[in-house]
């Protein structure tokens, strides 16, 4: 089997698989946060945090507490981390350096999972497992949460009620994260990757060196660090580790698992609204930007440009030999236009377009699909802007889903749209400010150029990879790319509530043969359109002197 | 009548009087696009406004280190914010032209207002003061004569006069005022041209409704409608967006140019990065100008349109929410039905012979004026033949006249002492009156009378009664509403734009079913009050419709203020004017249809202009990103694809384009966009093809173009 046949295979396999899993999960989340009645279980957490689950909140109120929550979960990861030392299960580390306790506190709860450490020699297995992995549970919980109440806005009619925020943060991490990393984490267990709580054992290699491996609470933090489109891995090399991606059908899973839930949550946006067809066709302008991207990348990172590459036909430097091309193609694309952040490959190592197409899935706004809540909130944006322009040509006053879409819509959906390309395009500018970021580039020209845009495109939305050969850990970058990651997060996320508090207010206009479909080819051709076309004009300047550049020579 | 011909052209498919290619219209324009550069003015346009603070910038950088590329950019430039501000000052200036015609009916207007402020005078030999019409406040009693012009909007309060109104409806045909009823209502600048009246003004000075009309034709009374402002919000967020993608370009350009320093300096890129002309270019290119540089001329003529249709629109939100209408109320009579009912046929009772029947009918209808009856007689003659008799041929006879107590008119005429009864009138009346004198009207007659009104016609029962036999009816007249030629096919136009039509009718539901059928509206309110009209909008309000509708009396006048868009009829009450957003000088009820496509026209002008906009963005980059950096990066030079000259004729050609590219969509900003009605899909579909698809390939060849021309200037190329 050639190694495109092969690359084919295993994006329809990929496609069968989310396809397969597109209603009963997106139904099954919709049951969730819908749900009338509350558990024992659910009673009992709400007594021990204080919350009323029966109150709803309007949408300032849903953000104190998403912000509130997201405050003390940053001080406390960052104090659990300072205080490793003193705790048991720590592998013998030390408490973590304050500067990287920061960072990894924000990158963490932010679900960004840029990681300026590196797994095995600084967090122990504590810290790992009951410090980093709950944020990697509770940080996706917050994303589903806040999408989900977009969507309120639009299903909900002249009401300032969107939800308990308490209530929907308790439910999706119980009964969709929880279950869902459970049954993945033994899957990947039975792949091979490891589950213990051994700290180190030494080997002695075939070539006759001794080895440390660790070990540790590996396979059910790779299970919600890619469901959750976290990204944080439990070794420095991430998913291209063996213990975490032994095999290339674990590698399948993976991607699938950080794939499954952003792909099926415009079912679930289908069913609140009550029209299936509008999930469809979001998940299709998802879908179309997901398979151009992962075809342009599988296929710059196959030609290959170069000597060495058209010796082997493929661009395999760091890449697995395990994964190959394709599947390494796959894996990056998917990361990158999820907020994974995971890797199984190293994109420094990408070919110039391949690479770029990276930087630009991540410039999208990572909407195709996302991460988890976050793709379909800013994919939601998207066609916001979307009917707004179209909606004025067919000659009535934009709307969506029967939403008005007015002067404050528009001016929320815009600001929203401005944040992630500020932080990137200012983070990128200043640093040049300081001539001695510039060592922190691997490469000069062209290529160092990339790795600066990747790093803050990456913080900036969220994602958490790194481009390799980045020295990202410097005060300078450290600090812009938290402030990046802090911003990044949480200003779309205030002005995606407001939003959906300016929707809900709203009675709905009926449709009528004047209103303009929303659920038919023609808009998910525009709403794509408008994503690129809006995207590129962006960043088109700066994406010329880097990868263009870079690879037109 | 007189300038008004020309103040308020009529016809549906008036096109301004343009000829944009006139040149003069530019010219003309000219001053107005200076004075407009006021950065006081300018700032209320931020997209226009960046663009003539680059201008200010790129002439500073100019002045400084002069060179024919410099210059050349910084004209362009001025000319870019020069155009926008002309479009601007020619849609302005087909409204000054109708408000300086429309101010001289205002002044010298001279009031006499009574001395003794009390309407109840019985001539007009009172004493009154006289003071300047604009000193008049609400409340006084003017005195209007014969000859003089009425100083300002008011009611009749006594008297009844004709009044000429051409000055602000362009109708010559006096019109009847008097006081009391639905035609109380008088204009200001209008004049009286017999008898006399007083007048209560009901309007502010400066509130008129000249100076309103004056206001709207010269635009000054614009406010940003609220889908301008939104789109104002899209604009500028996407200003900022490109004046963060042109700064931050700069110092990645220093690196870019250090890594590369071979590279040589050039007019474009130098070791202090891109220049600052070829910033401003890049930015003034990039940032929605096609759109910034229209959007007020877009508004501004959106309402010129309105009002070359003789329609005032109090506010430019009105306009707008006419687009937005869901569901139109209109009113049968008039709007979808002639005014009045004909006579269509005599249905004879089995046993009459239908000449008996048809006599009878005439007969009894000479006596009666109404139209309905005036039908019947031309009936008679039209389909039997019969000679149209004069009241005063028949000897001996007494008519008997039609009142709207009785609801029958008739004869009786008197032969050897034998009295000869004929009645004619609604159904119940005559029914009944048969009775009274002993008849007993049987099952067939009953048929009859259901089957018209079945049929959506008012029957009309023909009873005869001879002294010494019993009284019986003779047959049925069928009375039947005549829908106006063209509506089905008109309604169902509205049906395809997503509008629903609700016929209005104090008709009986039978009927009312019937004709709306006929008209092939979607529903209807059958017997309908003012309170149920009411009600009715109030429901479609609240299951989130844009109701729109017509009116005139002052009864409509809360429904009117209620619906999104009430267009009061210019006939009707102050009270139903005040309570409308716009008026209908011709008081034409089907006018409502042509607003709505009015308002359509209008965001879809501004939604194809700023999809165009953007999609030109396209092909600018494609000619300036390769002229700035090829130089460091030959491999760039793969972007340009129109293969441009040199880099300066790439940045010229492009700043070129994006000045004349206003110039050329201004007859479509002024025109608006072309409106077919059809479902939203199909318009979208449309629109995108040319507007989004066009968007993005126009520019390519336009800059190439440009560009070989621009290519021969010495020094450029």
């Amino acid at each position: 089997m050639s190694s495109t046949t092969a690359g084919v295979l295993f994006i329809a396999a990929m496609l069968v698989a989310l396809a397969a899993t597109y209603k009963p999960l997106g139904d099954y989340l919709y049951r969730v946060v819908t749900r009338e009645r509350h558990y024992k279980v659910e009673r009992g957490i709400y007594r021990v945090i204080g919350a009323r689950p029966d109150t709803e909140q309007n949408w300032a109120g849903y953000a104190r507490s998403v912000l509130a929550f997201s405050a003390v979960s940053i001080v406390l990861l960052f104090l659990f981390q300072r205080a490793q030392g003193a705790l048991p299960l720590d592998n013998g580390f030390a408490g973590v350096d304050p500067y990287v306790s920061w960072n990894t506190a924000v990158s963490f709860v932010t679900n960004t999972n840029w990681q300026a450490y590196s797994g095995e020699s600084t967090m122990g297995i504590l810290v790992q497992a009951a410090g980093l992995a709950v944020q990697n549970f509770v940080s996706a919980a917050v994303g589903i949460a806040v999408a989900v109440v977009l969507v309120r806005g639009f299903a909900r009619r002249a009401t300032d009620k969107l939800g308990n925020f308490w209530v929907d943060l308790t439910r999706i991490t119980l009964w969709v994260l929880l279950p869902l990393s459970f049954v993945a984490a033994i899957v990947l267990v039975a792949g091979g990757a490891v589950q213990n709580l051994t700290d180190f054992t030494s080997a002695i290699t075939t070539g006759g060196d001794t080895q440390t491996v660790t070990g540790g609470l590996v396979a059910t933090q790779e299970a919600i660090k890619n469901l959750g489109t976290n990204g944080g891995g439990y070794y420095n090399a991430n998913a291209a580790h063996p213990f975490e991606n032994p095999t290339a059908w674990t590698n399948f899973v993976i991607i699938y698992l950080l794939l499954v839930i952003p792909f099926c949550m415009p079912r679930t946006f289908g069913r609140l609204v009550g029209q299936n067809r509008q999930g469809y066709a979001i998940a299709a302008v998802m879908g179309v930007i997901a398979l151009v991207s992962t075809t342009l990348v599988v296929g710059f990172e196959s030609m290959a440009n170069g000597t060495v590459p058209q010796a082997v036909t493929a661009a395999l430097e760091g890449k697995e030999v395990r994964f190959g091309v394709a599947d390494s193609g796959l894996f990056a694309a998917a990361t990158t236009l999820t907020s994974t952040g995971s890797v199984n490959s190293f994109h420094d190592s990408f070919t110039s377009f391949g690479g770029g197409v990276l930087i630009l899935n991540m410039m999208l706004g990572e909407v195709a699909p996302g991460g988890v809540g976050a793709g379909l909130y800013g994919m939601l944006v998207l066609a916001v802007i979307t009917v707004f322009i179209a909606g004025l040509m067919v000659g009535r006053t934009p709307e969506y889903l029967g939403k008005r879409i007015g002067a404050r819509e528009i001016k929320l959906a815009s600001m929203y749209f401005l944040v992630t390309p500020a932080l990137l395009l200012i983070g990128v500018a200043t640093s040049f400010a300081f001539p001695v970021n510039l060592d922190s580039m691997q490469d000069s020209g062209p290529h160092g150029l990339s790795e600066l845009l990747y790093a803050f495109a990456s913080a900036s939305n969220n994602n958490g990879s790194a481009f390799g050969g980045f020295g990202a850990n410097t005060p300078w970058f450290n600090t812009a790319l938290g402030l990046c990651m802090l911003f990044g997060r949480f200003i779309p996320i205030i002005l995606v509530l407001a939003l959906a508090g300016s929707l809900a207010k709203q009675r709905p206009v009926p449709a009528t043969a004047g209103t303009f479909p929303t659920h038919q080819p023609l808009f998910v051709g525009m709403v794509v359109g408008v994503t690129v076309i809006l995207v590129a004009l962006t960043f088109l300047p700066v994406l010329a002197l880097g990868p263009l550049a870079d690879g037109l020579q | 009548m007189s300038s008004m011909a020309t103040v308020a052209p009529r016809g549906k498919e008036t096109r301004p009087r343009n000829g944009l290619l006139d040149p003069k219209q530019w010219i003309t324009s000219a001053p107005a696009a200076f004075r407009k550069l006021d950065p006081r003015v300018m700032w209320r346009n931020p997209v226009m406004f960046i663009v003539e603070i680059g201008a200010v910038f790129t002439t500073v950088l100019a002045a400084l280190e002069p060179s024919p590329f410099a210059w050349t950019i910084t004209v362009w430039l001025w000319l870019t914010v020069l155009f926008a501000n002309a479009a601007e000052a020619i849609a302005e200036g087909r409204g000054k032209a109708q408000a300086d015609s429309l101010r001289k009916a205002k002044t010298d207007t001279v009031a006499r207002k009574l001395a003794k402020q009390d309407p109840a005078i019985a001539s007009p030999k009172v004493e009154t003061v006289e003071i300047p019409a604009p000193e008049l406040v609400r409340g006084d009693l003017v005195l209007v004569e014969a000859g003089q012009t009425i100083p300002g909007d008011g009611d009749v309060v006594t008297g009844i006069a004709s009044v000429d109104e051409s000055a602000i409806t362009g109708e010559s045909a006096p019109v009847i005022r008097e006081s009391g009823g639905d035609r109380s209502a008088v204009m200001g600048g209008t004049r009286v041209l017999s008898d006399w009246i007083v007048v209560r003004i009901t309007a502010e000075p400066g509130k008129s409704f000249l100076d309103r009309m004056i206001a709207l034709v010269e635009g000054s009374e614009r406010r940003k409608t609220p889908n301008e402002i939104a789109l104002n919000i899209l604009l500028a967020a996407m200003t900022i967006i490109f004046i963060l993608a042109v700064v931050t370009m700069q110092p990645v350009a220093i690196f870019s140019k250090d890594y590369m320093a071979a590279a040589p300096d050039t007019a474009v890129l130098d070791g202090n990065g891109v220049t600052g002309i070829v910033m401003v270019s890049l930015l003034v290119c990039l940032i929605p100008t096609t759109i910034g540089a229209l959007l007020s001329a877009i508004g501004i003529a959106g309402m010129d349109r309105l009002v070359q249709r003789n329609v005032l629109a109090m506010s430019g939100r009105a306009v707008e929410a006419a687009g937005d209408v869901d569901t139109l109320l209109l009113d049968k009579t008039g709007t979808i039905t002639y005014g009045n009912r004909r006579a269509s046929s005599f249905l004879a009772v089995p046993g009459v012979a239908a000449a008996h029947l048809a006599n009878a009918a005439q007969l009894s209808s000479l006596a009666d004026e109404t139209p309905e009856g005036r039908s019947i007689v031309v009936y008679a003659k039209e389909a039997y033949g019969l000679r149209e008799r004069d009241t005063g041929e028949l000897t001996g006879a007494e008519w008997i006249e039609f009142t709207a107590q009785t609801r029958m008119s008739g004869v009786d005429t008197t032969e050897h002492g034998s009295v000869h009864r004929i009645r004619k009138g609604a159904a119940v009346q005559v029914i009944e009156w048969v009775k009274t004198a002993g008849g007993e009207p049987d099952q067939r007659v009953h048929d009859l009378v259901d089957q018209v009104s079945r049929e959506g016609g008012t029957p009309l029962v023909v009873a005869e009664h001879q002294d010494g036999e019993t009284a019986r009816v003779l047959g049925v007249i069928y009375l039947k509403d005549v829908v106006k030629e063209g509506m089905a096919e008109r309604f169902s136009r509205l049906r395809a734009m997503g509008i629903r039509t609700v016929m209005v009718t104090g008709d009986n539901p039978r009927t009312a079913k019937a004709i709306a059928a006929e008209a092939g509206v979607d529903d209807f309110l059958a017997e309908a009050k003012p309170e149920d009209k009411m009600a009715l909008i109030k429901r479609e309000q609240d299951a989130g419709r844009m109701v729109a509708m017509t009116g005139d009396g002052t009864n409509d006048a809360p429904a009117l203020a209620a619906a999104d868009v009430g267009v009061a009829m210019n006939t009707g009450t102050s009270a139903a004017k005040e309570a409308g957003n716009m008026v209908d000088l011709d008081s034409d009820p089907t006018k409502l249809i042509e607003i709505v496509a009015i308002g359509k026209q209008l965001l879809m002008t501004r939604g194809a202009l700023t999809t165009f906009s953007i999609a030109n963005d396209i092909a600018k980059y494609f000619a300036i990103i390769p002229a700035i950096f090829a130089v460091i990066y030959p491999g760039l030079d793969a972007l340009n694809v129109m293969r441009l000259a040199s880099p300066e004729s790439a940045i010229i050609s492009a700043v070129v384009f994006n000045a004349l590219v206003i110039i050329a969509l201004v007859p479509l900003a002024l025109r608006g966009v072309a409106y077919k009605p059809g479902p939203a899909s199909a318009l979208l579909r449309r629109n995108l093809l040319l507007y989004g698809v066009g968007g993005i390939i126009t520019p390519f060849i336009g800059i190439k173009l440009i560009d070989l021309v621009v290519a021969l200037i010495p020094g450029i190329a």
